[in-house]
């Protein structure tokens, strides 16, 4: 047993909160779950390295070298990596300011708030690291089983990435805090994080698209064209890809500087932590903003006046809306591809015509969530003299609505260079949206609004119906486009999802709350 | 009595959840009057509530509000009533006025009535000086003034209200009590719950007592005095005694 209030006690206690919210995430917080989450565990292992075993144990059963364009792809990833456990990072040490939890009562108590600020961050790093090597450690066990275990080395680089880049988040959160204060800092960090996560993944695309013309990244980051510009093997920057081959001298020097730095930035950044916890818990006392005042009401019929309280409060949440429009990141490749392909290429605007069907479902999904389950009055909502169903009505409306806003420039521009593009995409668009909109009314669970990131753990059903129904609404719009008479066959299948998910909805209980 | 004079009738409501929450409830409030509603935790208060107002489906039972039948008429009787819940439901990113306009057109009212009703109600709460600040950052009492607001401006002749005190200063109570006197004065009737024994003793012209879903004594002051046999007594004291005779006897 370790001594209370020391820093193995914290790290304890720590570990203990991660792995029950883990458990709870994993199992929507229902008891007894707990078998069934170990079976799925050992199925996505299985189906990970599945995976993994046919993208790449071909190339390693070849062996490979350490050249320059393996040096490139593996740096690529590494980026990859890093840009995600950044992202990830950062809104887990704004979560670390601004969340009260515990710390009302930890920072009210004798014990040290840098050692509690100590202990927290490196639980970020290493449950940053942890989730990236869920998702790389297939492919790193592969290379290893075929190509010789110096591939366990990449296990110590992502453990480095993971510390160099809690590191970062921290330096980047601190600063933010200190430049614009804390009532700034909650919201443009989480975006800065989101654009981080995307960022370097749509970076890429765009520069796949611009130099070869097509999506793929990978085909990009070993092009010739790259490779020969990229420095010379024996330069620092390929250190990390170095190491993950398994150089140890590489290897010591990649952990060196990754838990260094974070161990440097603990130390910079514990004393001030208290300050910092307490700053962030008076911004939602700071001064009351008077808004730009409207002197009279405006007329609105029932539905109008649903529909207009959705786009307002929506408007008004610049995070909610910013986690929201995220999605609408990844479509800035396609409307590259677009803009390169303009007048010329037929053919190629194809593609764009899934990805944004596929992003208008997501996007739909998202919205009817928020509007749906995450109303913040459902009493008042469901005690109005207006019929459910065109509350519901009202509420989908209002979503399509805000669909339409975000698709419509790139439609409009899909049609003035391919109408009948066009016109197959803004159908695929209607009915995918529709779908997604469909399917968060069917699992419809009252929830706070602020939970729309893990929305996904009140009903995994509706989350998995949503993408498929997003992605076969994709595949059939692109067929579609294409003139392909398989659009029959994955419409149907689209449409069998949609009943397959009705028919397992979770049965409103007779009388459960009227919305 | 008159049934158009009832402003609230319920026979023999049954709501089951994992035990019986509602269990053959008869109850009858008169048009025009304070009537509170009081029961030890987890008595049925709150579910019988939330079924008048709409939120609930009894499992048996019927529901009259003002001579509607609520549960074939639901719509109907929700024009009459307004609910407002002890955790106030407002929306933090709208202020006041918005929130006003926002109910006023779920209960399809004319913009214009609607405005100079939700002006009032905001001067008379004291609402004023932020009638249009977001409500992210409003206090307890605020917020619980703002969905009063909410639930007058389209002048319900039925108030329920569950708990409506909880958590306010002695200003902010004072002022929702003086707010629903004067709804009662002015013909509303208003159907409260409240663990303050001391308000419903003093507000209330009736009070309904129920435990395990029944209601097991109701009366004015002086009538439930004699039913417990503690003429003078405190509603506190009388309560407790009917409580927990209603207790022995189970």
């Amino acid at each position: 047993m370790s001594q209370p209030a020391t820093l193995t006690w914290f790290a304890r206690h720590e570990f203990n909160l991660m792995w029950r919210d883990w458990v709870s995430l994993m199992t929507a917080g229902k008891r007894g779950r707990e078998p069934i989450l170990a079976g799925v565990a050992v199925v996505f292992a299985v189906l990970v390295h599945l995976l993994a075993y046919f993208l790449i144990a071909p190339l390693a059963r070849a062996g490979i070298a350490p050249d320059k364009t393996t040096l490139v792809v593996l740096t690529g990833g590494a980026f990859l990596s890093c840009s995600l456990m950044l992202s990830q990072a950062m809104e887990s040490v704004t979560r670390a300011f601004y969340a009260r939890a515990d710390l009302d009562l930890i920072l009210s108590s004798p014990a040290s708030a840098r050692r509690v600020f100590a202990v927290r961050m490196a639980t970020i790093a290493l449950s940053t690291t942890l989730l990236t090597t869920v998702l790389a450690g297939p492919f790193i066990n592969t290379l290893a089983f075929y190509d010789g275990p110096r591939w366990l080395a990449a296990y110590g680089v992502l453990l480095a990435l993971g510390a160099l880049s809690t590191a970062l988040a921290i330096a980047v959160t601190v600063a933010l805090f200190r430049g614009l204060g804390p009532k700034r800092t909650r919201l443009i960090s989480q975006i800065v994080s989101a654009v981080v996560g995307a960022g370097f993944v749509i970076g890429v695309q765009a520069a796949a698209i611009v130099s070869t013309g097509s999506f793929s990244r990978l085909a990009f980051l070993r092009s010739e064209d790259l490779v020969a510009r990229a420095p010379e093997a024996a330069h620092l920057i390929w250190w990390p890809a170095r190491a993950a081959m398994g150089d140890l001298g590489a290897l010591a020097a990649a952990l060196g500087v990754g838990l260094g730095v974070l161990f440097l930035v603990i130390a910079v950044f514990s004393p001030n932590f208290g300050d910092h916890v307490v700053a962030a818990s008076g911004v939602v006392y700071e001064g009351r903003k008077k808004h730009r005042r409207r002197t009279a009401f405006r007329p609105a019929s029932t539905r109008h006046a649903l529909r207009r309280k959705e786009w307002t409060l929506l408007r008004r949440d610049p995070w909610l809306m910013s986690q929201t429009l995220m999605q609408i990141l990844y479509l800035l490749p396609p409307a590259l591809l677009l803009w390169r392909n303009f007048g010329d290429d037929l053919g190629g605007l194809l593609i764009l015509v899934p990805v944004i069907v596929m992003a208008s479902g997501q996007l739909a999904g998202g919205l009817a969530w928020l509007a749906v389950s995450g109303e913040d009055a459902p009493d008042l909502v469901a005690a109005a003299p207006i019929p459910a169903r065109a509350v519901l009505a009202a509420k989908i409306e209002a979503v399509l609505g805000a669909v339409a806003l975000v698709v419509a420039p790139l439609i409009l521009a899909l049609a003035l260079a391919a109408p009948k593009i066009a016109a197959v995409a803004a159908l695929g668009v209607a009915v995918s949206a529709a779908s997604g909109a469909m399917i968060q009314i069917w699992f419809r669970a009252q929830a706070k609004r602020s939970n729309f990131r893990r929305r996904q753990v009140s009903s995994r059903v509706a989350t998995v119906a949503e993408a498929l129904s997003s992605i076969l609404w994709a595949g059939t719009a692109v067929l579609a486009a294409a003139g392909s008479w398989f659009a029959a066959a994955t419409a149907l299948l689209a449409l069998l999802t949609l009943a397959a998910t009705w028919a397992i909805r979770p049965r409103r209980k007779k009388g459960d709350i009227l919305l | 009595m008159n049934r158009s004079t009832i402003a609230l009738e319920l026979r023999g409501l049954v709501k089951h959840f994992d035990r019986p929450a509602v269990d053959g409830l008869d109850l009858s409030v008169r048009a025009g009057q304070f009537y509170a509603l009081l029961g030890p935790n987890g008595a049925g208060k709150t579910t019988t509530l939330r079924i008048v107002a709409g939120l609930l489906r009894p499992d048996a039972g019927a529901v009259s509000v003002l001579g509607i039948d609520a549960l074939a008429e639901p719509i109907a009787a929700k024009r009459l009533i307004a609910w407002v819940s002890d955790e106030p439901m407002i929306y933090d990113k709208l202020t006041p006025f918005e929130y006003l306009e926002f109910v006023a057109g779920l209960w399809s009212m004319d913009a214009g009535t609607a405005e100079a009703r939700a002006r009032e109600l905001i001067e008379w709460l004291g609402l004023a000086p932020h009638a249009h600040e977001r409500c992210q950052s409003f206090s307890k009492g605020m917020r619980q003034k703002v969905a009063l607001a909410g639930a007058l401006v389209h002048e319900p002749r039925l108030l329920i209200l569950d708990e409506p005190l909880t958590g306010l200063d002695a200003g902010a109570a004072r002022q929702v009590k003086d707010v629903l006197t004067a709804r009662v004065r002015g013909g509303a009737t208003v159907i409260m719950t409240t663990h303050i024994l001391e308000v419903a003793e003093r507000m209330a012209e009736r009070i309904g007592i129920i435990d395990k879903g029944r209601l097991i004594a109701e009366g004015t002051l002086d009538e439930l005095r004699r039913q417990a046999g503690r003429a003078g007594s405190s509603l506190e004291d009388v309560f407790l005694d009917l409580v927990a005779k209603q207790s022995n006897a189970a």
